[in-house]
């Protein structure tokens, strides 16, 4: 399956991959993300779809109406991407300015699969949103994204410290902090029309 | 010429220490801080010691700069030199910055010579989005003492202080070195602060505002007020006590107009920062809850102009 995948190529090999055995791999992922081992699949068998997934996801469900004034309003769907995308590259690029020794797509794919609970605690509450506005709804609303935004940093930590020389290890996990951290306001601040 | 050989000792200890360049010395710096105050005291009792510090200071840098070797600017490695340091050593350096002394300098003292570029960055990401951040908690705040006022996230905000903070942070520094730079010739003793440094310099002064703006979330205008001039005043000591041994030897005048437009530009950051994030609280309420629960909030374009104004 890896060896397929790093020659695609090859003249003589004209079969095509196989749908269903990539989006295998992409949600054999999301399952190594929810439940974070010491294990080496998202960094040996790297890839770019599963992150692209879930932002188009989190960028869809954050963007609002077209009524509402552009000023004011929430982070629009090429903000989101944007955010994500240059975060990621950003981290990437300062840890691997710190000497770590993690290749730059594989920290691309391991930040971008960790956006998962976060896009689950924003589908958790959008669908708390439906229900009655008030303070009950706010509480639970707070109390999922935090959640989430622990997830996402216990599951990209457990990937990306192992990276980094002893003595950086915390230089290089803060920016991971203050990424999910923005993206965890996005989707705390997002209010419906 | 027993106290030059005296001196000629001292240069030697700081010159291995500075060769060492070992990671985790924090504690035996504080050991090796002791000759080098000697030094600083004599060179400045006997001014005729002067061009002989110059000599070595350069012998000493040239040294450094062989034992580097700088690769071109096009390859990473270049750029990895910038980001050459440790959690202890970033830690120092905040340190260094949050509490300012008259007779340390923070280049000489906390940089020894090696300015990273992690710092400044991400003190600068880390203040744009906590402006960002608690800007928009105040206006929460507003909201719920004046229920007429509309909640956005205002997410363009981000923007404008990111902008603002990376523009403040690396344009005043390059002005500065400009500034140096241009007026070296006048400086005898010591060489002016490379580009690097200067931003350094600035990126470590701005950490004193990032426990500053978190705690303007607090609705009380006295206490706002003097955390502002707190951080201020530690930020502009920080900068100034910098900032004294380069300019010291200019004339009087350039000295202290360099140093107060540096004071002034650092005053108008944290005066512009405060009005633009930070929604004013309203006084009163405007009207008893279950008469503005009746009312739909209105769609404005803009943040209203708090209502205490019209009261």
């Amino acid at each position: 399956m890896a060896e397929a995948a790093e020659s695609p190529g090859d003249p003589g090999t004209a079969t095509p991959r196989p749908l269903m055995r990539d989006l295998k791999a992409v949600g054999k992922k999301f399952m190594h993300v929810l439940y974070p081992r010491k294990s080496n699949t998202l960094l040996r068998d790297w890839d770019l779809w599963g992150p692209l997934i879930l932002c188009v996801t989190l960028a869809l469900m954050l963007q609002r109406g077209s009524v509402d004034s552009e000023k004011d309003g929430g982070p629009q769907f090429a903000e989101v991407f944007v955010i994500v995308w240059f975060g990621a590259v950003t981290i990437t690029l300062n840890s691997k300015l710190l000497g770590g020794n993690i290749s730059f797509f594989q920290s691309l794919c391991v930040l971008g699969y960790c956006i998962l609970p976060l896009t689950v605690a924003m589908l958790v509450c959008r669908l708390v949103l439906l229900a009655e506005p008030g303070p009950i709804n706010f509480m639970v609303r707070l109390f999922v994204v935090i959640v989430m935004f622990a997830w996402s940093i216990v599951a990209s930590t457990a990937f990306l410290a192992d990276s980094q020389p002893p003595n950086r290890k915390a230089l290089a996990v803060y920016p991971v902090f203050l990424f999910y951290f923005v993206i965890s306001w996005m989707i705390l601040t997002f209010t419906p029309q | 010429m027993a106290a030059a050989d005296e001196l000629a000792f001292h240069e030697f200890e700081e010159a291995t220490n500075l060769l060492a360049q070992t990671p985790n010395e924090a504690t035996p710096r504080g050991d090796q801080l002791v000759p080098q105050q000697h030094v600083a005291v004599a060179v400045d009792s006997g001014g005729s010691y002067g061009a002989e510090d110059e000599v070595e200071e350069s012998d000493k840098t040239a040294l450094l700069q062989e034992e580097k070797q700088q690769p071109g600017f096009w390859t990473f490695s270049y750029y990895q030199s910038f980001f050459d340091v440790d959690t202890s050593q970033v830690l120092d350096r905040i340190k260094g910055s949050l509490l300012p002394r008259p007779g340390h300098n923070f280049v000489r003292h906390h940089l020894r010579n090696r300015p990273d570029l992690y710092g400044p960055f991400w003190i600068c990401a880390t203040l744009a989005f906590v402006l960002a951040v608690t800007g928009n908690l105040t206006l929460v705040l507003a909201q719920r003492r004046d229920p007429s006022i509309h909640y956005s996230p205002q997410f363009h905000k981000v923007t404008v202080a990111g902008t603002a903070i990376y523009c403040y942070a690396w344009l005043v520094p390059l002005a500065l070195w400009g500034f140096l730079q241009w007026r070296k010739g006048v400086r005898e003793r010591m060489g002016p602060y490379t580009f690097l440094e200067t931003v350094c310099v600035y990126g470590y002064s701005l950490f004193v505002f990032l426990p500053t703006v978190v705690l303007w979330l607090i609705p009380v205008p006295w206490l706002q007020w003097l955390s502002g001039a707190l951080a201020l005043a530690l930020s502009a000591a920080g900068l100034v006590f910098t900032l004294w041994p380069v300019v010291r030897e200019d004339t009087r005048l350039a000295a202290v107009l360099l140093l107060s437009v540096v004071v002034l530009l650092h005053a108008l950051l944290a005066t512009g920062c405060k009005f633009y994030f930070f929604q004013p609280l309203p006084l009163e309420p405007a009207a008893p809850p279950h008469q503005a629960t009746s009312q739909p909030p209105t769609v404005l374009l803009s943040p209203p102009p708090p209502r205490s104004a019209a009261a």
